[in-house]
């Protein structure tokens, strides 16, 4: 009895913890669009597959350990036809269960990945991801180059219209996961990829790199962000418009001190001479939620302090150490601030 | 004389310890810009480290070096993988060259790129034409192997043909 209450008091924990995947920041078992359903409902044929026959070998496995011994029976019983004839057919029964069960997981499981990939004839919005150590840079493509979009660690997607997300790596491999939407997707140097996405309701969906990459991997999440259709545009459109040289007051110092310093060997602000394609476009940074893929909030607080000292926000990161006098940083935040 | 092996083997691992490590932070000044004391000629920080060098190789890219001097090879800037220095090849005169520019082309980093990482693809520039210990060098990139890896190589596409007679 004792013995029983301590192993649940230690398995208690491990359940706790698998539940967590079933809701939650991250659920990989409530599913929000037509992908992750398909995978849920996969899941749970599987999940409830496994458990009959987990049940059916336990039973069988206590059934054996139960059942009174035979006395050392005389050799000729071993031979007996009746016994022999039982053997066949139960291990011939057994056998076939087995790889009709197989079978059917098998079968279903291909189905559900063919039907991942499906738009259903509509026509899908392409994004291209780049896993990079260790943020996500994100393309909203368009034939007319001008028309594309470049944002970092947010995808926003309109709801109900299927999202071609392309992935690829620049440097080592990644793992594109957003639980709610679907499942993982590895990006892999030289290989390109891609996965369907579709929200059915409006929300924010949590992402993160599923494939270790690093020192900072912990720190490279995403968030998806679904809108209804007419938001979507809005802010696409938003997307689009450069940012304009501010031409007074502390964010023009602001201006000057990006130009003159750093930030422009990395950034790129669009309507500025500032072209970098090393760090994340920052034409609308004010707009984002988070910093660093997702490692501190967007504020103007932690914005200073992410200029200042990346190393003690993110250990490893590529963004150096930047030294600007108290005047210098405050009149940049301010014309940072104005990138909305 | 076995104990005195694994003793030697343990001092060997111990030797290894120093070759990657990570020195993320280093302490940038109070305040101001970016300043680049004028280098005596010194022993470079990074060149002792095969992190720091395979972070000026990525720096090498990211600050586009490899524009004008391509793989080491030069273009439009000169080779840099050769022994010959216009502006002198010691780790001190190669930082110059990047912070304060050179006539006819290079420009002047000084104040964009941070002491750290200046040292950091001096290292790299320098590992170039062999100049930087073997064992801290980073390796050639996969597309620029004289011979193929083994992984990259393609078995299922068809052997180029020289163009035959028109029949």
């Amino acid at each position: 009895m004792r013995a029983c209450v301590v192993a649940i008091r230690r398995l208690a924990p491990i359940v706790v913890v698998a539940c967590a995947a079933c809701s939650g920041r991250m659920p990989a078992l409530d599913p929000s669009g037509p992908q992750a359903a398909r995978i849920a409902t996969w899941w749970w044929i599987a999940f409830w597959v496994s458990v009959v026959v987990l049940a059916l070998v336990l039973a069988f496995l206590l059934h054996t350990l139960a059942r009174r011994r035979i006395a050392a029976a005389p050799a000729s019983a071993t031979h007996d036809p009746r016994v022999e004839r039982r053997l066949v057919i139960g291990v011939s029964a057994a056998v076939g269960l087995s790889a009709v069960t197989l079978l059917v997981l098998l079968v279903s499981s291909i189905a559900t990945g063919r039907a991942l990939h499906d738009f259903g004839g509509a026509d899908p919005l392409t994004v291209q991801v780049t896993g990079r150590q260790w943020w996500w840079d994100v393309e909203y493509w368009d034939p007319v180059p001008s028309q594309r979009v470049r944002t970092a660690n947010e995808i926003h997607i309109p709801v109900g219209r299927p999202v071609l997300v392309k992935t690829r790596s620049s440097d080592v491999i990644h793992s594109f996961w957003v639980p709610g939407l679907h499942g993982k997707k590895d990006n892999i140097p030289g290989h390109g990829s891609s996965l369907v996405l579709q929200a059915d309701r409006a929300g924010t969906f949590a992402g993160r790199c599923a494939e270790f990459c690093g020192v900072q991997h912990a720190h490279m999440q995403l968030l998806v962000i679904a809108e209804p259709p007419e938001v979507f545009e809005a802010w696409l459109q938003g997307q689009r418009t450069s940012a304009k040289a501010p031409t007074e007051g502390p964010a023009r110092r602001g201006f000057e001190v990006f130009m003159s310093g750093p930030c422009a060997l990395c950034h790129t602000v669009l309507g500025t001479p500032a072209g970098g394609r090393t760090g994340p476009d920052l034409t609308h940074l004010a707009s984002r939620r988070t910093l660093a893929a997702g490692t501190v909030p967007n504020t103007p607080g932690h914005l200073a302090g992410w200029i200042i000292d990346p190393q003690g926000v993110k250990p490893g990161a590529q963004m150096p150490a930047n030294s600007f006098d108290a005047d210098d940083l405050s009149a940049l935040l301010a014309f940072l601030g104005g990138l909305s | 004389m076995r104990a005195v092996a694994i003793l030697a083997c343990a001092a060997l691992a111990l030797v290894a310890c120093q070759r990657e490590q990570r020195r993320f932070s280093e302490v940038a000044p109070a305040s101001g810009r970016p300043t680049h004391p004028t280098p005596q000629a010194q022993a470079n920080p990074a060149e002792g480290n095969a992190w720091a060098v395979a972070q000026g190789k990525q720096l090498y890219r990211a600050y586009n070096c490899n524009g004008c001097h391509a793989n080491g090879g030069g273009g439009m800037g000169p080779a840099l993988m050769d022994a010959t220095w216009l502006y002198g090849s010691a780790p001190d005169e190669v930082y110059t060259s990047i912070v304060q520019g050179r006539p006819n082309g290079m420009p002047a980093f000084g104040g964009r790129i941070p002491d750290q990482q200046v040292w950091q693809l001096v290292a790299y520039v320098r590992s170039m034409s062999g100049q930087v210990r073997v064992d801290i060098r980073p390796t050639r990139d996969d597309h620029m192997q004289v011979k193929e890896s083994e992984q990259a190589r393609r078995h299922d596409l068809p052997k180029p043909t020289a163009p035959g007679p028109s029949r």
